[in-house]
């Protein structure tokens, strides 16, 4: 076993680590050293490269990242999703469902045998959930189709089920009779989440699927998934951009750059001890609505060329911190130095959360608490 | 000045936008119904009006579903108008006449909401910026075709420029297909763009970079830009005048800083106190906190009187006959509530000061 996979591991063999920060017990769903390259004829794209993570029962997880960054290619890797030119190179994915036996490895299984798990166990709502919905099928029929193929219910119970779906999501029941193209882009979304729910798995994956609601509507309905997933013990997955939303609803969350993770922690702590360079920016960078105005810093430059990364640390172009020392970085997560928590740990050496903001480092010389 | 306080002067609004540019669009009381069936019908848009100018950025905010793309569509043409009228550069458009609305289509751009449609996913990114290109400047080269299409594509930021021009969407993430699809609008050379959504699915830093892109076009340009968008935080920073939409009508507008900060219509407010806030992202969700603001949605839309009232903390008596129309508040403000003395006193205060002697900036 790599060290990077027994750090993470730490937290999983302790059940009577903090509740909170861990959910406590196995993991439902444990990715390890997991990487996925998409064959393509200019070179391998490296999007999701020896990625660790771990998802509780009963925990939300937040994922975060610039587009690009590879948390679609995680998420839908994890679940042998992807098609080629997308293959997995390595690592491994096992999940622990209440209601199965025993542990599966996903990696491992034949294709058949995934086709149910996923839906019954492991729920995904899609990236692209806007236009997921089949365009020739009433939206009360495309509901129906996932309930009754999955769960044992009479006519009445299906249909009641559907429709208090879509009270969930708030959409009026009238709408059931709607075909896709007559829903707002936000209601399509809104579907696509009832219907991830609608066969009661034990875990959500969840790719960006609120980006067309408002704030309002956004949050009553994470509001509502948070309540169903206490009272029902699923785990959910949550893909977004949105640090700031993560910092609310998640329990912990991971910072993904370039293919890998930079840094995961607990909300709190990457919302105030924030270690990594990348996550400090993306806390920097969204527009406030109270206050004075403030110029937004953002990240200058774009994300990486995924084909030939060179050695190190693939934010080096992009880093206010950078020095010469940051192309050798190994770029395994390891502990912040100043955090109580092990659990926190983060793939830059060199800055700390309390380290000055944008102080630029003499080239040989890594700042100061480097560790 | 008469205009002040919550009277039952109608709401004669001075835009914001109207000092950046010249005249370039104007909605009229634009209507669409939907027919939902069984006789029921869904008013999705009601009375809305604005003005688009050239250099300048309107914002239309609102909830999911309130009718913002319904009305994007109808400026661009791809919905009937139930009724009202829509002029560009002071002509009123005829959808019929088919040569003057292709000229339209292109003068008027519509960058969809939603990147997964909106790119044809057996061609590559090529192909799509080829043609509106094309289209816009006839008599090109191959090589100044090539050189206009690497400009295009470098202006949202898609570099190396030729690596992306060969990809197919499927190739591309959801934030770089959304880029795309803006490279694809401005490669007609458009006088308004419509822009629904543009970057609601990008990350912050890459949402902020495009904005830039799409500020420094419209300075370029002199885009008149109508910004959709469900993030009222964006709008702040982006828009010169914002519109709030609720249930197919506008509830409140004005100056971008000043109605964000000084909301006056409930649903504004509402809006504006669910935004995150930086310096003090909570923990809301995770610990239970505020309470549900269980929509209505478009129930509401079939309402009788203000359509906010089921959830308006402020609705008395008359909020549930009468529905308000939009109201001054100040030469360049405007809400439709009955309740403004109370909801926002000191805004309806300001108003007044500033009616009387000078106007508040
Ligand atoms: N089929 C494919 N062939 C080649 N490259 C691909 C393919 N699919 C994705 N990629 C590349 O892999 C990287 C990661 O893509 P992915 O869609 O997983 O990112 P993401 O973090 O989900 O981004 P977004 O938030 O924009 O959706 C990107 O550089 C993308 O261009
Ligand atoms: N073709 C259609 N048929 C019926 N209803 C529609 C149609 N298009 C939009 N609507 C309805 O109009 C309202 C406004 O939709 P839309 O403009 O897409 O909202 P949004 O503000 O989210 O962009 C919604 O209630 C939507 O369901
Ligand atoms: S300081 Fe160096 S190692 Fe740390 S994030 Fe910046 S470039 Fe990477
Ligand atoms: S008119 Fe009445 S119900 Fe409507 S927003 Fe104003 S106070 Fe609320
Ligand atoms: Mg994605
Ligand atoms: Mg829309």
């Amino acid at each position: 076993m790599t060290a990077t996979s027994d750090m993470q591991t730490t937290t999983a063999a302790a059940p009577t680590g903090d509740r909170a920060t861990s959910g406590g017990g196995e993991p439902v769903l444990e990715i390890k050293d997991f990487s996925v390259v998409y064959r393509t004829g200019g070179g391998d794209v490296h999007a999701v490269e020896k990625v660790d993570l771990a998802l509780h029962p009963g925990e939300v997880v937040g994922l975060a990242g610039e587009s690009g960054s590879g948390k679609s290619t995680l998420a839908y890797g994890a679940c042998r999703l992807l098609r080629p030119p997308a293959l997995i190179t390595g690592g491994s994915v096992v999940y622990r469902g209440r209601r199965l036996s025993g542990p599966v490895e996903i990696l491992g299984r034949h294709p058949e045998e995934l086709r149910e798990l996923r839906w019954r166990e492991i729920a995904i709502v899609f990236q692209s959930a806007m236009n997921a919905l089949n365009p020739v099928l009433r939206v009360r029929d495309q509901l129906l189709d996932v309930v009754e193929a999955h769960l044992d219910l009479s006519k009445d119970e299906a249909a009641e089920r559907i429709a208090s779906l879509l009270d969930l999501v708030s959409i009026p029941r009238a709408r059931l009779k709607s075909y896709p193209h007559e829903l707002s882009g936000g209601m399509r979304q809104r579907v696509m989440i009832a219907m991830a729910l609608a066969t009661d798995p034990e875990v959500v994956i969840m790719d960006e699927p609120t980006t067309a609601l408002d704030v309002v509507v956004q949050r009553d309905i994470l509001a509502q998934i948070v309540e169903l997933k206490d009272e029902l013990g699923f785990a959910v997955l949550f893909i977004t951009h949105d640090l700031s939303l993560l910092l609310e609803l998640a329990n912990r969350v991971a910072v993904m750059y370039a293919g890998r993770l930079v840094e995961t922690g607990t909300s709190d702590e990457m919302h105030h001890e924030a270690a990594h360079p990348y996550t400090k920016g993306l806390l920097n960078s969204f527009p406030s609505l109270r206050g004075p105005r403030r110029d937004l810093a953002g990240i200058p430059g774009s994300p990486p060329d995924l084909r030939g990364l060179p050695p190190g640390c693939p934010f080096l172009t992009r880093c206010a911190y950078g020095a010469e020392a940051c192309s050798r970085v190994d770029m395994r997560l390891s502990p912040v130095s100043s955090s109580p928590d092990p659990a926190h740990v983060t793939a830059c050496p060199f800055v700390l959360p309390a380290t000055p903001e944008k102080t630029l480092a003499s080239p040989s010389e890594p700042p100061a608490g480097a560790r | 000045m008469s205009a002040a306080g919550a009277g039952v002067t109608p709401a004669v609004v001075d835009s914001p936008a109207a000092s950046r540019g010249p005249l370039a669009m104007e909605a009229i009381s634009l209507c669409k119904d939907f027919r939902l069936g069984r006789g029921s019908v869904l008013s999705a848009v009601k009375d809305v009006s604005f003005n688009l100018y050239r250099s300048a950025v309107v914002a239309l905010v609102g909830e999911s579903g309130s009718g913002k793309s319904t009305v994007a569509k109808l400026l661009a043409g791809q919905e009937r108008l139930t009724s009202g009228t829509i002029r560009l550069d002071g002509h009123e458009v005829d959808v019929k006449g088919r040569h003057a609305f292709r000229r339209y289509k292109s003068e008027v751009q519509y960058v969809f909401q939603d990147p997964f449609s909106s790119l044809n996913p057996v061609h590559t990114v090529r192909y799509h910026l080829t043609r509106p290109v094309r289209l816009h400047q006839p008599h090109k080269t191959a090589a100044e075709l090539d050189r206009e299409l690497v400009r295009v594509i470098e202006q949202v930021r898609l570099t190396p420029a030729q690596q992306f021009l060969a990809k197919y969407p499927h190739e591309l993430s959801g934030g770089q297909r959304q880029r795309v699809a803006v490279a694809r609008a401005l490669a007609a050379g458009p006088s308004v763009l419509l822009a629904d959504e543009p970057v609601s699915m990008l990350d912050v830093s890459i949402r902020l970079e495009l904005l830039n892109v799409l500020d420094t076009l419209r300075k370029d340009f002199q885009l008149a830009l109508l910004y959709i968008t469900h993030d009222i935080a964006s709008a702040r920073y982006f828009a010169d005048e914002v519109l709030v939409m609720y249930a197919g009508s506008v509830v409140e507008r004005g100056p971008a800083e000043e109605l964000t900060q000084a909301p006056a219509h409930p649903y504004t407010q509402l809006l504006v106190s669910s935004s995150p806030d930086p310096d003090d992202l909570g923990s809301m969700l995770r610990h239970g906190g505020k309470g549900s603001t269980r929509q209505v949605g478009e129930s509401a839309a079939m309402l009788q009187g203000c359509r906010f009232h089921p959830r308006c903390p402020f609705a008395e008596e008359r909020c549930r006959r009468e529905s308000p129309p939009l109201l001054a508040v100040s030469p360049s403000r405007a809400a439709a509530c009955w309740r403004l003395d109370v909801t926002a006193p000191a805004v309806v205060a300001r108003a007044r000061e500033g009616g009387e002697g000078e106007t508040t900036s």
